[in-house]
């Protein structure tokens, strides 16, 4: 459930990418104000806990398939929300650089997706208020499952707004949710019932753990959460507009700045946008050859549907086979050039 | 990731062993500390740069195929020049690409408006977006694992720091990075044990796994308090300054000029339509 670079638009890349970046500077602030240096090494080897933990896969009863954990509730749960969103971000972050899950750019939705929500969200508002204390098993573990199910639930439907929003896919928004969230309510059962299983076994052999939790100041998580709503519905309205208004957010800009495009404030509204969204939803909207030389210019200035004229894609196909060729040539060359 | 268990046994490929992702860590470990041109390049200059080349490549529109192909040009410069083997990237972009593949196998489905491709051929418009989906994917990709085959962790940590990141959550990363190598043994040690006592899918169930974690979890803890204890003799004082200092270099400057160069003409002029005009002019 990664999200991937290739299906998001710059727009929404760069808007989780400033809500995730927002969120990495708010917790380093609030770490430090009340640093305790064990801390850093805590938060560190904990990420690396996860790390490997992930990668030990366990039998899913019924299915014969296998699983492993997330962990970013596990986190939460142990070092508290600030220092397990510092942690999950920076394990995220190694992943996509090292496994190339998700990818740099995507890499801000995926801490949105996967870490705020268990810290900033799902721990105050439901892991908190059912586990108590921490002593009582029970509760714990009823708290640990409904918590990593709902956190779950909350990532898979960003994935699909995220997917949606940036306009790459076809899929239509219910196929889309139907496909995405029945899923991840079951892996989230799953890894639910794991996470419950470790806190116990952590609550049998060193319940310490659990009661010490020194950065949990409980009036600033309402704080947190509350900024974190009001950004949330921002950025939400701000982005989703941009994106409806303009699919291409670079690329407007782009136009805006060359002077091609040709923007004027008349068109800005309602009436244009439809016009916008329509003319995305027709083929090929921008791809007919933007001419350079003038003479070729008549030739082209016919968009009409089904918009594409046999010559350019040709063009396309012909110019496209020799860039690569070069490529490759250029590549090799170097290769011969390095072994000499 | 977690992804993939849902469509294990359709794409039994996209899932590594424990073994394969450990070493695969290590191996990119290793490439990272190679002395070449790009290996010496600052990280600053490498991550502003991948980063403008990522955001770039995804603002092409979904049915833009030609005009994105000069640039693997970038890639493929990166990898010769910083000698990273082709296969090892290769065949880390199969793997990972499941998802993208999965969401984006739709678009031909659903996008059913037919394109002339040429004056007899006309298939469905889904096939170019799909199709254009997978070349980004590739380029996305296989940059990223570049920036990091050819920048080493530390490096990057640094670069990250002058680039004015919490430093904070420097630290965090690059704790991480260090205690990784040291928990994956000892995890690579734990599920040796478990696959020797289990025999086909005995021992590997929930329970078991359950308490596989739990004692992990116990150890590392009892393993932080002592790396705590180890630090704090040595002066350790919340955070880890560096002694090492960056200068821009001229390659620096001149990498980075002509990155935004590359970058700015091929996503405003049509280059690979403009060859292959140019091209059929020539020869009819």
């Amino acid at each position: 459930m990664h999200m991937a670079d290739a299906l998001l638009s710059p727009a929404v890349g760069a808007t989780m990418w400033a809500g995730s970046a927002a969120a990495i500077g708010y917790s380093s602030k609030k770490l430090k104000e009340n640093l305790d240096n064990k801390t850093i090494p805590l938060m560190g080897v904990m990420a690396a806990f996860v790390f490997a933990a992930q990668m030990i896969n366990f039998t899913i009863p019924g299915t014969g398939s296998s699983g492993h954990i997330g962990g970013g509730m596990l986190l939460a749960i142990i070092l508290g929300p600030y220092a397990a969103f510092l942690a999950m971000a920076s394990i995220l972050t190694v992943q996509a650089l090292f496994f190339a899950d998700g990818g740099l750019l995507a890499l801000g939705c995926n801490i949105w997706n996967l870490g705020i929500y268990p810290c900033f969200i799902i721990y105050p508002l439901i892991y908190k208020p059912i586990a108590g204390d921490g002593r009582n098993v029970q509760r714990i573990s009823i708290a640990a499952i409904l918590s990593v199910i709902i956190a779950l639930q909350l990532g898979a439907f960003s994935v699909v707004l995220e997917t949606l929003l940036s306009g790459k896919s076809e899929l239509p928004f219910n196929t889309f949710v139907l496909l995405m969230q029945p899923i991840h309510l079951a892996i989230g059962l799953v890894e639910g019932i794991v996470t419950a299983g470790i806190i116990s076994y952590v609550q049998k052999v060193r319940p310490e753990i659990l009661q010490a939790q020194p950065l949990n100041t409980g009036t600033s998580i309402k704080n947190v959460l509350v900024a974190f709503v009001i950004l949330a519905v921002i950025t939400g309205g701000a982005f989703s507009w941009f994106a409806s208004t303009h699919p291409d957010g670079l690329e407007w800009s782009i136009e805006k700045v060359t002077g091609k495009g040709e923007l004027d404030e008349a068109t800005q509204g309602i009436a244009p946008a439809l016009k916008e969204i329509q003319e995305k939803t027709a083929f090929l909207p921008d791809y007919s050859f933007k001419p350079t030389a003038s003479e070729e210019a008549p030739a082209d200035e016919a968009p009409v549907w089904p918009g594409i004229e046999a010559g350019t894609s040709l063009a396309g196909i012909v110019g496209g086979t020799i860039v690569l060729l070069f490529t490759l040539l250029i590549g090799f060359g170097i290769r011969l050039f390095k072994k000499q | 990731m977690i992804f993939n268990k849902a469509i294990k046994g359709v794409l039994p490929e996209g899932i590594m062993t424990f073994d394969e992702k450990y070493y695969n860590i290590g191996f990119i470990d290793q490439l990272s500390y190679k002395d070449t041109f790009v290996h010496r390049l600052d990280p600053r200059a490498k991550l502003i740069a991948t980063l403008f080349f990522l955001f770039t490549v995804v603002s092409f529109s979904k049915y833009e195929i030609a005009a994105l192909l000069p640039f693997f040009l970038y890639p493929m410069l990166l990898m010769t020049i910083g000698e990273i083997p082709f296969m090892f990237i290769f065949r880390k972009v199969i793997m990972v690409s499941p998802f993208a593949i999965f969401i984006g196998i739709f678009n031909p489905l659903l996008d059913s408006a037919q394109v002339a491709v040429f004056p007899e051929l006309t298939i469905s418009a889904g096939w170019i977006s799909f199709l254009s989906i997978l070349i980004k994917f590739t380029l996305t990709v296989s940059t990223a694992l570049l920036l990091i085959a050819t920048t080493s962790f530390p490096n990057v940590c640094h670069g990250l720091r002058q680039l004015g990141l919490p430093s904070l959550f420097v630290s965090q990363l690059s704790f991480l990075y260090r205690y990784i190598f040291v928990l994956m043994e000892e995890t690579m040690r734990i599920v040796r044990a478990r696959n020797m006592r289990s025999y086909g899918e005995r021992g590997k169930g929930i329970r078991i796994f359950v308490r596989i974690v739990g004692t992990l979890f116990i150890r590392t803890v009892e393993r932080a308090e002592r790396i705590y204890f180890a630090m704090l003799s040595r002066g350790f004082q919340g955070d880890m300054p560096s002694l090492k200092r960056f200068h821009i270099a001229t390659g620096d400057i001149v990498f980075a000029l002509s990155v935004g160069v590359f970058l700015y003409v091929f996503r405003l002029y049509p280059a690979t339509q403009i060859l292959g005009r140019f091209v059929q002019g020539v020869f009819s």
